[in-house]
């Protein structure tokens, strides 16, 4: 569904992404996971159109999606949340998710019925009416869900979402996203650093550092590379040797 | 069109130049403001007329130079810069920046329309200055002293300004805060203290030239007009450089001069502005900016 | 600045004491010329004119957040296109109107176009409508067709016969024709901002890449705010041309005029649908009071220094204006209704 080709992208002189390439099949939950710095949001914004990439390709459903702009993106069906969210503060969370589900519909009417039900869906119904800027951080978390998903993405991109949130509300994360998936078949990509929901949801993952690919395949196999687990613990050495 | 004999031309420069001199001094106190602090002190050009009316009274009353004047109405000024800003404009730092643009907006009609009240909407000026008729002739043309002087001492107070930020502790602190905000605060130093000095200066720069423009003219009303001309020519520079102000000044100081000869005199501001639309447009960074 | 358009839409959502507050309002506005003086009347129709031409402004900088101040570029335009044509080839001013909105729609098309796809946001683009509105403003300085410095005059007739297709005519006349346009435009904008585009609007306002992320193509969205906002402006200049007779470029494309469009909308409350409305009355009731003042006392700018007291205070203190917070108080609706 998802294929990344070959992606790179630098900052002045620095390779943030290099040459990188990896797939999420449809209908699964795929994880970008790796040390801070190792260019995991970097390729998100290269995904959604939020950076242009200096090379290579993202492709979704065979069609060529690379430097389309984020809202083009996001009718091809990309779904993003950011990594500090973003709610549109003065609107209630309803309100929020309306704009969302207006990407499919030119009827606010229908996009009502649509939010009330992604709403429901993350069960998140008796907050409708609540201004966005009140709400907890795991609230505003699930808002970013939430207006993701109202605009009907093929394949919903998650940065780090479990971030920040107690081990009951990341297994209520969890609970949601698995549901998500087998109900309604919908693709996940996450970026996340809480491994209890990467080993918890995903079914495949992909390690990245300093833009590179290290590994990528099964949960088991990958948390058991050496590769990867010398690009955690070199970070961490490193981080030792300073201190 | 272009059918003048070159002197004039020739003057028409040196006229823009020295003006350019003033134009460039008023606009580094507003383009450090918005470098430093990301505030925009859209009360600039009333700043500088309130300069001005404080020069014309110590003309008035004692005949006091305003070129003079201005080691009382500088620190005088930035005095009063330094208290608006930790009584009002501090409060501003974290808000939306449009609430920050209408206070200013608000405090430049308070300052119009209450010189208005007190001073009335006719022009006044400093006219009987000793040199006032003087001038010096140099290769076939005559500078007027007035002119002279009054570039002359705004390049003092750039020269100081460039030292003050080069060279003081607390000029390099401004410069470090502007760079960083958080740094700076780690590294502790006071940077609402720091913004304060900034806005003074800010308000010191714009007085001190309302200063030397008393020597020709001014009227409460023409205080928006020079908060634009000091935007101008700030943005064409550059948001945050101070020799972009200062060359920024130069080149809008000279281009109205030109083309109020070229054209006519009521057309000198159309170039300015439509050099700002592009420089917008195309590099709002301006000739020599940071990004703001 | 303010939140939530209506869940709703229609009047039927509105509590009964906000909708009965409505219809007497709108029955004192509509009875009005019956019972108050020509005075008052003319403070009325100022207070209308604000209303109006505020209530645009509002379209593009509370509901989409972008800032303008150069506004006064389009009332200008506004004005000079109906003005002119009037004129010159004597055609009415309401055919004269559409040509205005038309054309003061291209400027906003064009600033924003231009503007937004270079990415021009905030301080530089709300800089950038400054020196549009000045660079018009020289322009037409030296414009001799519609008469250059001088300015255009438009022929009086006298005040008593009724001519409407000329808008020629008394007091009450010019007021209905303005109260009609408020009303208008306070439908076209409720309606707006329970659609689509308005949901827009007010995503790009609060969060340009969240919204971008959405779906929203900002681009689009922006530029249609500016055109919306410049047309409705453009009204205000048509009845400002007919009204005055008489304008220059000097003073209809100034920067004050620009401010003083928006002194109304920020005292009432920037993004809701009312708040122009009872900023620009409060500001015009204000100022005759400070005329009257001023007359007696002797002393100019006295208004204008009270404007400008004002709006520091309510910056500082109420920056969300002071219908958000009346509302409740009034028992006409919930925090987040408009």
């Amino acid at each position: 569904m998802l294929e990344v080709r070959d992606l790179s992208k630098s900052f002045r002189g620095l390779k943030a992404v290099n040459g990188l390439g990896f797939r999420v099949e449809k209908g699964t939950i795929g994880a970008l996971i790796g040390p801070n710095g190792a260019g995991k949001t970097t390729v998100f914004n290269l995904i959604t159109g939020a950076l242009k990439a200096d090379s290579g390709q993202v492709l979704l459903d065979g069609r060529e999606i690379t430097g389309l702009r984020p809202d083009q993106a996001c009718h091809a069906g990309i779904g993003r949340t950011f990594q500090v969210a973003r709610p549109l503060a003065e609107l209630s969370v309803e309100d929020n998710v309306i704009v969302g589900a207006l990407r499919a519909t030119g009827s606010v009417a229908e996009a009502r019925q649509k939010a009330r039900a992604v709403l429901d869906l993350l069960d998140f119904g008796r907050e409708a009416e609540k201004p966005a800027h009140e709400l907890t951080l795991p609230d505003r978390k699930r808002l970013e869900v939430a207006k993701a998903l109202a605009t009907g993405p093929r394949i919903l991109l998650l940065d780090e979402v479990m971030a920040g949130l107690r081990p009951t509300e990341t297994d209520r994360m969890v609970a949601t996203f698995r549901r998500l998936n087998q109900e309604t078949g919908l693709t996940i990509l996450l970026i996340e650093h809480v491994m209890r929901a990467v080993m918890a949801l995903s079914q495949s993952v992909t390690v990245i550092n300093h833009g590179t690919l290290i590994a990528s395949g099964k949960p088991e196999t990958v948390v058991r590379d050496p590769a990867v687990l010398e690009c955690y613990l070199g970070q961490e050495e490193d981080e030792a040797a300073h201190a | 069109m272009f059918d003048l004999p070159t002197f004039i031309y020739v003057d028409s420069a040196i006229r823009g130049l020295l003006q350019g001199a003033v134009y460039g001094m008023m606009a580094i106190g507003l383009s450090i403001v918005f470098g430093v602090m990301k505030v925009v002190n859209f009360a600039h050009g009333e700043m500088l007329i309130l300069g001005g009316y404080l020069a014309f009274m110590l003309y008035s009353w004692f005949a006091l130079d305003p070129i003079i004047a201005i080691a009382l109405i500088g620190p005088l000024m930035f005095a009063f810069g330094a208290v608006l800003q930790r009584t009002l404009v501090d409060k501003f730092i974290d808000r939306p920046q449009h609430q920050q643009f209408l206070l200013m907006i608000g405090m430049a009609l308070v300052l119009v329309n209450g010189l208005d009240m007190i001073f009335g909407p006719d022009a006044r000026g400093a006219h009987e200055v000793p040199y006032a008729f003087d001038s010096y002739e140099v290769g076939g043309i005559f500078i007027d002293a007035v002119r002279l002087y009054k570039a002359a001492a705004a390049l003092v107070m750039v020269a100081f300004l460039f030292w003050f930020f080069k060279a003081t502790r607390t000029g390099k602190a401004i410069r470090a805060a502007a760079d960083n905000y958080r740094g700076a605060l780690v590294v502790g130093l006071n940077v609402s203290r720091l913004y304060a000095i900034t806005f003074g200066i800010g308000a010191a720069c714009a007085g001190a030239a309302g200063c030397l423009l008393v020597l020709d003219d001014i009227t409460p009303h023409a205080g928006p007009g020079f908060t634009l001309l000091a935007f101008t020519i700030v943005i064409i520079g550059g948001l945050g450089s101070m020799p972009g102000a200062l060359l920024g000044g130069v080149l809008i100081g000279v281009s109205e001069a030109m083309a109020g000869v070229i054209f006519q005199p009521s057309l000198k501001s159309i170039f300015s502005y439509g050099l700002l639309i592009l420089v917008l447009l195309f590099r709002p960074a301006g000739l020599m900016g940071k990004r703001a | 600045m303010n939140p939530s358009p209506r869940h709703d839409g229609g009047l039927a959502g509105l509590p009964r004491r906000a909708l009965v507050a409505l219809v007497v309002f709108a029955a004192a506005l509509i009875a009005a010329p019956g019972f108050v003086d020509d005075y008052i009347l003319s403070v009325l129709i100022l207070g209308l004119y604000f209303a109006l031409v505020g209530q645009a402004w509002n379209v593009m900088t509370g509901f989409c957040g972008q800032l303008s101040l150069g506004h006064a570029l389009y009332i200008g335009l506004g004005a000079y296109t109906a003005g002119a044509l009037f004129v010159r080839f004597e055609i009415s001013p309401w055919i004269g109107l559409p040509v205005a909105m038309v054309v003061a729609g291209l400027a906003g098309a064009l600033i924003g176009f231009l503007s937004f796809r270079f990415g021009i946001r905030g301080v530089y683009f709300a800089l950038l409508t400054i020196a549009f509105a000045e660079f018009t403003r020289i322009l037409f300085d030296h414009w001799g067709w519609v008469g250059g410095s001088s300015g255009l005059y438009l022929p009086v007739t006298e005040r008593t016969q009724v001519d409407l297709w000329s808008l020629r005519g008394p007091l009450w006349m010019f007021y209905y024709v303005i109260l009609a346009a408020v009303g208008l435009a306070f439908l076209v904008c409720r309606r707006l901002l329970n659609a689509k585009i308005g949901y827009y609007w007010l995503a790009i306002r609060e969060d340009q890449e969240a919204a971008q992320a959405m779906g929203i193509d900002i681009l689009r969205y922006k530029v249609l705010a500016v055109v919306v906002s410049a047309m409705m402006t453009a009204f205000g200049g048509v009845f400002y041309a007919f009204y005055y007779n008489q304008f220059y470029p000097e003073t209809i494309f100034n920067i004050d005029k620009s401010i003083e469009i928006l002194l109304g909308v920020i005292v009432g409350g920037i993004g809701t649908l009312f708040g122009p409305i009872l900023g620009a009355f409060a500001l015009a009731g204000i100022g005759e009071v400070l005329i009257w003042f001023q007359d007696l006392v002797g002393v100019r700018g006295l208004k204008l220094l009270t404007y400008g007291v004002v709006l520091m205070i309510i910056i500082l203190a109420k920056p969300d204006g002071l219908w958000p917070w009346l509302r409740p108080l009034l028992g006409l609706g919930r925090r987040d209704r408009a």
